[in-house]
């Protein structure tokens, strides 16, 4: 987490439309969506289930191809009309909805592994690092333990260990403390928190909860259903660092009023359209 | 690394014969080995009566479990073989010695082609109709070509055993590259894998759980197709004895080489996932903590 580099990571989203495909019937996943995220911020993306967040996540990442616009990353192209898919890389790493640590690693093997097969480190190093990097976040002690073997919060933790020893530029997560409890969630966020006010690494984070967003975001952006563009951003002004006291004050309140509206009529809408989630 | 902070005093886990001995008491607190014993006595006890008991003429041909465990542990035995016998012994090594040739090749062969063909797109295409064509085709069906192609006992019999125990291989391999999420190729790519990593780190351990199902089934297979193949043609092994000893209407031995197979066979698959269970700590340990 060496890199307090503030000047990388920054998205810049014009004009992304995304259209699939799937059975001959196209259909309209993102419209002409234009965001901006500047490097070192927190950008929240909140919007009904299946709206098209994650196309917009998949797109960044390299996973999906977009139809038509462009997206950059810190002035580079990452997909435009003459490459619609981004190439994968370590400078954006992803943490997925349902965890992705490898179940036949241990988890200082699955920390280990980034840098291993980039061959920027030796073994020796990168187990070095993973097990120095799994003890800062407070997991050492289970740094040889299987994902199987341990709690939900304790390997997403680490998979954001794992996404954080190859010194990303980004940072995207999909949903990711999506299953959890209210009581685990709650100190899966202090401990982001914690990482990004160390890193000040750019956060791509989508998420359904609201509360979510605005304590940990700079910025909240909602969208709008499907096909999804933006619909409103909030800046949150709140200032860093942040911890549980904030939750209770009025700065807070009146931010997750004024936003609570926009979302709650986007999930009627989709809702009522009732239309089945894409992935 | 250790708990040294920790106020409890935390037992390190048992780690293999003494988890292993641990196991084996926690069972002896259940019903499970009461309610096995029960359930052997209770077949050896059915058999006894219907064929020694009541003595029903369905039943009179067949030799009843008195007679049988009587011959296989008598020193000199009435039709020739028996637990003291050397040439019971040749059968059993003949047997094994053919499941062990078949068995390596069918999974040296089969595993490295199920996961080619489930990591590569190019290659199941081209691949996959022609084991879909030959994989139905029962064992049996392919014994006059097997002795076509071949000569002597030896080859044809281990042929078809290596065939049958080929096609379940492949096929399992194949779906196990399947059963893989999708989002572990989209971990092992966003951290920087190039193709051959991905093919070591995520193909070949993600799909062992169904390679080892797949051996289990297997290794059945095989010798299921050995014995047939061995009663069609042969001098030793358990299928010939079995169906010599028809032949020669010793109705006892028959019945004592189909016990034998059938521990066998037990044994065998029962080493196979041992050394699953020895390949995959990952799992074995995932699934104890939910109680399996």
């Amino acid at each position: 987490m060496a890199n307090q580099n503030n000047s990388r990571g920054a998205i810049s989203n014009r004009n992304v439309t995304k259209i699939y495909d799937p059975d001959g019937v196209n259909v309209m996943a993102v419209d002409d969506c234009s965001l901006e995220i500047s490097a070192g911020e927190v950008c929240m993306i909140v919007g009904p289930s299946g709206c098209g967040k994650t196309t917009l996540l998949n797109a960044i990442a390299g996973f999906h191809s977009i139809t038509e616009g462009e997206i950059y990353l810190d002035g580079q192209l990452l997909c435009g009309p003459s490459k619609p898919k981004a190439e994968q890389g370590a400078d954006r790493m992803v943490v997925f909805q349902h965890g992705a640590l490898f179940p036949w690693k241990t988890l200082g093997e699955n920390v280990a592994y980034g840098p291993i097969v980039q061959g920027v480190m030796s073994k020796a190093e990168a187990h070095e690092k993973a097990e120095h990097m799994l003890a800062e976040a407070g997991i050492g002690d289970v740094a040889h333990k299987y994902p199987g073997e341990v709690s939900s919060g304790m390997a997403r933790r680490s998979e954001i260990v794992r996404a954080l020893i190859n010194d990303p530029k980004v940072l995207l997560l999909d949903e990711p403390y999506r299953a959890m409890d209210a009581l685990t969630k709650s100190i899966m966020h202090e401990s982001l928190l914690e990482v990004y006010d160390k890193t000040k690494v750019t956060i791509f984070f989508i998420t359904h909860d609201l509360e979510e967003a605005i304590f940990l975001g700079d910025k909240v952006v909602v969208m709008t259903t499907r096909p999804a563009t933006l619909k409103k951003t909030v800046d949150v002004k709140i200032p860093r660092p942040r911890d549980y006291q904030t939750l209770t004050t009025e700065e807070f309140r009146v931010l997750v009023e004024e936003t609570k509206e926009a979302v709650h009529e986007e999930a009627k809408k989709a809702f009522d359209a009732g239309e089945r989630e894409l992935a | 690394m250790n708990q040294k902070n920790s106020t409890v005093n935390i037992q390190e886990a048992p780690t293999g014969l003494a988890l292993k001995i641990y196991y084996w008491r926690k069972s002896l607190k259940t019903l499970t080995p009461y309610l096995m014993l029960i359930g052997v006595a209770l077949w050896l006890g059915t058999y006894y009566l219907l064929v020694e008991g009541w003595e029903l003429p369905r039943f009179n041909k067949l030799p009843g479990p008195v007679e049988v465990i009587t011959e296989w542990t008598n020193p000199d035995p009435d039709w020739g073989i028996s637990m003291f016998s050397p040439i019971y012994y040749e059968h059993i090594i003949v047997s094994c010695r053919r499941i062990l040739i078949a068995f390596t090749i069918a999974t040296c062969l089969g595993v490295p082609l199920g996961l080619f063909m489930g990591w590569s797109k190019t290659f199941r295409d081209y691949s996959f109709p022609i084991l879909e064509v030959l994989r139905p085709i029962p064992i049996l069906a392919w014994v006059p070509l097997a002795i076509l192609m071949f000569s002597g006992f030896e080859t044809p019999v281990i042929y078809l055993a290596t065939l049958a125990s080929l096609f379940v291989t492949t096929l399992n391999t194949l779906l196990g590259v399947d059963s893989i999420d999708e989002e572990y190729f989209r971990a092992a790519k966003c951290l920087g894998s190039k193709p051959h990593h991905v093919f070591w780190h995520i193909v070949v351990p993600g799909s062992l759980p169904f390679i080892f199902t797949g051996l289990q089934i297997s290794i059945g297979v095989a010798w299921f197709s050995l014995v047939a193949a061995e009663m069609v043609s042969g001098e030793f092994g358990l299928g010939y004895m079995i169906m010599d000893s028809y032949m020669n209407i010793t109705y006892v031995t028959m019945v004592i080489g189909m016990l034998t197979l059938g521990f066998v066979g037990w044994v065998s698959s029962a080493l196979v996932r041992l050394a699953g269970d020895r390949m995959m700590q990952w799992r074995v340990r995932a699934l104890a903590l939910e109680g399996r």
